[in-house]
């Protein structure tokens, strides 16, 4: 029975992995990077996140290693606190609270007991970069108030901030110049580029800084694509510098080798360059990485290098420049045209993802799992350039086939349109091209839908188009003597006096098709394709359009664009209810009758559940999200909750997810935040405990078949049962992976024989003896409790135990002693 | 990560036929050769044995050609009256022919006096076939009687007189010496067994049946007549299998392919038909000048002969395979070269590494990898492109379009090349699958070259060229614009008729669906 708690708006993975730089352990065999309140460890080799690192309250914002320590880790937080972390076990170590907000992280070596913050203290967009001193103290949470100011009016971003040769100095990059403080010296210099002077437009901002590790040299990244290398900064006149210059846009982040040999540089090319012994000449390329590269980080051992993208995905690279890991999360860097919807197979949330593909995200694991390549086309990252955009995807007939819509407009007149069908393919587990039509509509296409009715023969698609017209494409049979095959050919066109069509929607049988026609809803057999009837309201143009399910199936509901909700029942043919409401989204559940709307006003979104049958809602909450609700999606649970309150019925079934303007992915939950942060961690400890092997269910017969001799033997129980969990050699046969455990042979005679010495403590007569003596003791000092059962006995055994102390000798006080340290937990267990 | 994507090139459904194997094959006849003969050809029959003669009946002749003679390599004329059905004997040697008068006369393909005389019809014999031992003639006649004759002793074994009307087909099974077919205008097929004297089996054609065919197995029995084709399953004792009804005249002449897999059909529609003997579908069709009488085919396929009413026969010749042959081979690597290092097995120590699958680009594909834009362009104006598959040029000035280089990729070109582009789009431009790509090429060109008009008369005469083709198109378009138009107001006026019906239908209408839902 799960705890009802007042339902709460919860955050649900999918945050970006990619807003700062991502950090190697110094083995390289972890890799660190923040993503929203956490700290994600994954492995390396593996992909697999490893750990989660929680205790933030708000945005980490920088995470760097221990310079004393590398198996620790550092991390700051918009919450102003720097935590302390031991990333192996997953533990906080400490807590130093700043108490302002932290924007970025830097550790150096030299500098022991401090580290580096950027805050903003006074102005809010005045950035300086200060050191605070780390207090040494035992306790969990230090308060860490010693900051000492470096550098002032310096960028947020932890990009435009380096530090070179040891610790040496300092570089900060800002717009046109470069700052470099001496830490010895305690000066800065300060360059300006001379063409940022005279010229109005140019584009040699800054943005991105790096410092060769052992000499003299800093390496800047520009916005025209160049690279400086600046070297003799220590004299204000006689400064150098040199051009490496092969990106064509903005050069993102900036890294050298951790000798320094070469410098690693990305872009919104997507191609990382390596340049060897900083020449123009001797650069090597890995091309194709996908999205723009946002930062680029090298391992302190200096074999992997990693970038992450603007797709929200980090790429581990060898270092002779080969790919090794991708860690992708759910991308979000573009905007969803195709909303969110639930792939009826594996259950998993599909969206637009990387550019030209559909992601496959599964949600319980908060891993993508796929991308599917829906536009095959080499995409072109250029700043400006119009691509096609996969504006509009639906599943039918059980996942069986994919509909998607790819457009490109670049001006009024030239619209190229695309609808592919994608067919499931069993033996090979993917989605196949089975047909491609070209311009299947004058104009855009506003909405796509399958006939998901169970007992219709023959796949039926609909789309409805701004030109004026719907089109009802069905499977046909293409398939001749040489071989078969199957199509998608259009089969009826229908319109409804010019007006453009907006919406379409299957009835849950498929007998009926609404259409509706900017004001008009249309009703259409889906036999004949004949006119029904029609509903006009003129309350605006229709925005959504769902047929209500099951028990409700006889209602349509329409949400216009002037706020109005209207209802109409099918059978009267006549408007059941309508309501005030400015719906921005409106999602049935698939599982039950609800239909959940989201409402959106100048404060923020509201959610409303009802069902159409009534036009009182069954669950309102008010102010889920401050920014408007884009796409929400009903995803059905796999174990139905059971929430006795009427109020939270509406989630027993299905849970609702919704994507905000921002792109957050939100849902709602009852549980409280620990339990929800903590799945992975309570996996941990199941695992900690017994698995369920095979070898767990004959230990486990066993223990009922000694559950039954209990009431004969229980002094022989006493011993025996904490001994079988103590025994190291059973321990360590059961909590050491097979995999490295030494033969079974070999095992054995270790293992039996562990079992026989239990038998030898038992024989050696001083226990059982006591115990026994104990017990007499026991039935003779209180008569009274005789008639408990010896069930009663066993459970309250250390208390009955307690009683006794009193009249017991010293050795055997010690025996008993002995017992207590004995672990009991097992008796939970029986 | 993902290798290059090379350029979708659009495709675009072939309208008209399909071009299926079948097509390709049954199309790759060279020309027909025409042969007039006296009269109707009412037999065509290919000798089982190299080199393939055949026997041709028309009239009161039998001809005999060679593979490529156009003229008869021997001629048997002793007949009194039209000779019909002239078959070869399995081994080629004998020839069977019979006649208007009621004889069946045994030839020597070497000899021109008949062999053997078997005289006992008393009306015209339309139909002779060899029986497999190759000792015995089946013939059926006009008197309603089908008789077997002895070859060595020419005399008459039997004579069943099961049919109550013409028997004009027949043919006997190639693996059975004693079974034999016949079809007659009683709408019968019948299959008589020599050892019994009467058949073992009838089947109901439904119409005079024109011509019957065993298949090689014997299993399967295809009769024509009126204008159906039927095909019967003996070993369920001459259940209808299928029933094809492709042609709109009398089928006259069946035959089937020399794999076995196809079936061909002539009727007197002028058209000979191709069936799959799988799916029974017409697979091809060939058209012929004449209603056809008569139809065989060589050995492999390599002859059709067709003979038609109007006494010509059409003689089609496969076209030889020799012209590749004859390229001369490029000297492969051995054998030994592609399985070198194959078979080594990995040891221990030995770290595996694979080599990827190189994939194999098109050149312009290569250029676009490597954003050399105005050589993709350069590759895919060629003549030799843009003639055979505009498609392809077409499809990667859309991929420039979409990289937004186009303009830079047509730019700086010299008169020659300039000229190229616009023989292409003079070309196309008009194409509506291509016009909104090429429209919008077009004014890319004329925006970077007009400031050096007038320089070259050769790229100013295409510039006209182009104008005036887009005139052209913008008056077709109009015009089809006042046609739609016209249709329009023509509709409009049929439509006010139905219209009023249609409203009152919807007033009545509405209440009806109402009630029948609620």
């Amino acid at each position: 029975m799960v705890e009802e708690e007042n339902i709460r708006v919860v955050r649900c993975g999918g945050s970006e992995l990619n807003f700062r730089r991502a950090v190697f352990s110094a083995d390289s065999k972890y890799i660190f990077c923040v993503s929203g309140d956490f700290v994600k460890v994954y492995s390396t080799v593996t992909e697999e996140c490893v750990h989660i690192l929680h205790g933030h309250r708000n945005l980490v914002t920088g995470i760097q290693l221990n310079p004393n320590n590398h198996l620790q880790l550092y991390s700051c937080s918009l919450d102003g606190t720097i935590k302390l972390w031991d990333y192996i076990d997953g533990i906080l170590i400490k807590t130093f609270i700043v108490g302002c907000k932290l924007h970025a992280l830097f550790t150096l070596a030299q500098a022991e007991d401090s580290v580096f913050v950027i805050v903003n203290k006074e102005k809010p967009d005045i950035f300086q970069l200060v050191s605070v001193k780390l207090p040494k103290s035992s306790s969990q949470e230090v308060e860490a108030k010693e900051l000492s100011f470096v550098l002032d009016y310096i960028n947020q971003s932890p990009k435009c901030i380096a530090f070179g040769n040891e610790g040496v100095y300092v570089a900060a990059v800002r717009e046109f110049y470069l700052s470099v403080y001496f830490f010895k010296k305690k000066t800065t210099s300060r360059f300006t580029l001379s063409s940022s002077r005279n010229k109005k437009h140019a584009k040699n901002n800054f943005t991105c800084v790096a410092c060769h590790p052992t000499e003299d040299c800093i390496a800047s990244g520009h916005m025209d694509g160049k690279i400086r290398l600046w070297r003799n900064f220590y004299d204000d006149k006689k400064y150098t510098y040199t051009c490496l210059h092969w990106h064509h846009d903005m050069v993102m982040d900036l890294a050298f080798s951790v000798t320094g040999t070469s410098l690693l540089s990305g872009g919104r090319e997507s191609v990382l360059v390596e340049w060897r012994d900083a020449t123009e000449k001797n650069k090597e390329f890995l091309p194709r990485l996908g999205a723009t590269i946002e930062h680029i980080s090298v391992s302190p051992a200096g074999d992997l290098f990693c970038t992450s993208h603007s797709d929200n995905k980090i790429i581990i690279i060898h270092r002779n420049l080969e790919a090794s890991a991708v860690i992708q999360g759910l991308v979000k860097d573009r905007s969803i045209f195709t909303g969110l919807m639930i792939d009826p197979r594996t259950k998993a949330l599909v969206l637009n993802g990387k550019p030209g593909h559909l992601q496959f995200y599964s949600l319980q694991s908060d891993k993508q799992l796929y991308n599917l390549d829906i536009i095959q086309q080499e995409y072109i990252n250029d700043y400006g350039l119009i691509q096609i955009e996969l504006t509009k995807a639906a599943f039918g007939c059980f996942g069986n086939w994919l509909a998607t819509v790819e457009q490109r407009q670049e001006k009024e007149t030239e619209l190229e349109l695309q609808m592919k069908l994608w067919m499931y393919n069993k033996k090979t587990q993917g989605f196949i091209l089975n047909t491609k039509i070209n311009m299947p509509h004058e104009d855009c296409i506003t909405a796509l839908c399958f006939c998901n009715a169970e007992k219709s023969e023959q796949p039926t698609l609909v789309t409805a188009s701004k030109d004026g017209y719907f089109k009802v494409w069905i499977l046909t049979d293409d398939s001749d003597i040489y071989k078969k095959a199957v199509g998608w050919t259009c089969d009826f066109v229908g319109s409804y006096h010019k007006y453009q069509a907006t919406n379409c929607c299957f009835s849950e049988d498929g007998s009926l098709l609404a259409v509706s026609f900017e004001e008009i809803v249309t009703i259409w057999d889906s036999i004949t394709w004949e006119l029904k009837c029609t509903f006009c309201q003129r309350a605006g143009k229709i925005r959504h359009l769902c047929f209500g399910r099951l028990t409700c199936s006889k209602y349509l509901l329409g949400a216009t664009e002037n706020g109005i909700l209207c209802c109409w029942n099918l059978l009267s043919c006549a408007l059941e209810w309508n309501a005030k409401l400015n719906v921005r989204v409106m999602e049935p559940d698939p599982n039950s009758e609800n239909i959940a709307a989201i409402s959106q006003s100048s404060v923020g979104s509201d959610l409303f559940v009802f069902k159409p049958s009534e036009p009182r809602p069954l669950y309102i909450q008010k102010g889920i999200s401050r920014e408007e609700v884009q796409w929400g999606v009903f995803v059905p649970r796999d174990v139905p909750e059971s929430f006795t309150s009427e109020a939270y019925q509406w989630l027993n079934r299905s849970q609702f997810y919704f994507l905000t303007k921002s792109q957050s992915l939100l849902t709602f939950s009852t549980e409280s935040p620990e339990e929800k942060l903590t799945p992975t961690s309570k996996q941990l400890l199941a695992e900690e405990s017994l698995p369920t092997t095979p070898f767990y269910f004959i230990l486990g017969k066993h223990r009922q078949q000694q559950d039954e001799k209990l009431n004969e033997t229980l002094e022989n129980e006493l011993v025996q049962l904490p001994l079988t969990e103590n025994i190291p050699a059973i321990s360590e046969l059961l909590h050491t992976p097979a995999h490295v455990l030494p033969s079974a042979a070999f095992l054995c005679s270790m293992f039996v024989n562990s079992l026989l010495l239990s038998k030898e403590t038992k024989s050696a007569k001083e226990i059982p003896e006591d115990v026994d003596m104990e017990e007499e003791k026991e039935s003779e000092d209180s008569d009274e409790e005789n008639d408990f059962t010896k069930k009663v006995q066993d459970t309250s055994n250390t208390g009955l135990g307690e009683d006794i102390i009193h009249q017991l000798s010293k050795s055997e006080e010690k025996e008993l002693r002995k017992f207590r340290k004995i672990d009991y937990s097992w008796i939970a267990a029986l | 990560m993902a290798g290059y994507k090379p350029v979708a090139i659009q495709t675009y459904p072939i309208l008209g036929e399909k071009i299926t194997q079948d097509t390709l094959y049954w199309n790759n006849y060279k020309t027909p050769v025409q042969i007039k003969e006296f009269g109707a050809v009412s037999k065509v029959d290919f000798s089982p044995q190299p080199p393939y003669n055949y026997a041709v009946t028309a009239s009161s002749r039998i001809h005999i050609y060679g593979r490529y003679s156009q003229e008869p390599i021997k001629t048997f004329s002793r007949f009194k009256d039209t000779a019909y059905c002239a078959t070869f004997r399995q081994d080629g040697r004998l020839l069977v022919a019979g006649s208007e008068d009621g004889g069946v006369q045994l030839f020597d393909i070497s000899g021109r006096a008949p062999l053997r005389q078997f005289e006992g019809h008393t009306k015209a014999v339309h139909t002779v076939d060899f029986t497999a031992d190759k000792y015995h003639v089946v013939s059926g006649a006009d008197d309603y009687t089908v008789k077997l004759w002895d070859i060595p002793n020419s005399k008459e074994i039997l004579t069943f007189k099961e049919h109550s009307d013409y028997v004009r087909c027949g043919c006997a099974s190639k693996l059975n010496p004693d079974l034999f077919i016949t079809g007659s205008y009683d709408h019968t097929v019948k299959m008589f067994d020599a050892r019994t004297s009467e058949s073992v089996l009838c089947v109901e054609h439904g119409q005079p049946v024109e011509s019957v065919l065993l298949f090689p197995s014997g299993g399967l029995l295809v009769s024509a007549g009126g204008r159906y084709v039927k095909v019967w399953d003996m070993l369920k004792g001459g259940q209808l299998l299928v029933s094809l009804k492709n042609h709109h005249k009398t089928v006259t002449c069946l035959c089937l392919s020399s794999s076995g897999q196809r079936l061909l059909s002539g009727s007197l529609d002028r058209k000979v038909k191709v069936y799959s003997t799988t799916s029974y579908k017409v697979v091809h069709s060939f058209d012929y000048a004449a209603s056809i009488l008569s139809l065989a085919l060589a050995h492999e396929d390599e002859t059709i002969v067709v003979g038609m009413t109007n006494g010509i026969l059409s003689v089609k010749h496969r076209k030889s395979e020799a012209k590749k042959e004859s390229l001369p081979r490029r000297r492969r690597p051995a054998y030994r070269t592609f399985i070198k290092g194959k078979n080594y097995m990995k040891q221990r120590d030995d770290i595996l590494i694979n080599r990827p699958a190189k994939k194999h680009l098109e050149l312009y594909d290569r250029d676009l990898k490597h954003f050399r834009i105005s050589k993709a362009l350069d590759r895919v104006l060629d003549p030799t492109c843009t003639i055979k598959t505009p498609e392809i040029t077409v499809s990667i000035i859309k991929e420039l379009n979409r990289r937004g280089v186009l303009a830079n990729a047509l730019a700086g070109r010299d008169e020659k090349e300039i000229s190229h582009v616009l023989n292409f789009l003079i070309r196309n431009l008009s194409q509506p699958r291509f016009a909104p790509v090429l429209i919008n090429a077009a004014e890319i060109i004329i925006d970077i070259y007009l400031p050096v008009i007038g320089q070259s008369p050769v790229v100013d005469k295409k510039f006209l060229v182009l104008q005036g083709l887009v005139e052209k198109e913008i008056d077709y378009q109009r015009e089809l614009l006042e046609t739609l138009g016209m249709m329009d107001m023509l509709f409009a006026t049929m439509r006010r008729k139905e219209g009023t019906s249609v409203l009152e239908h919807t007033s009545d209408g509405f209440p009806e669906n109402k009630k029948i839902e609620s």
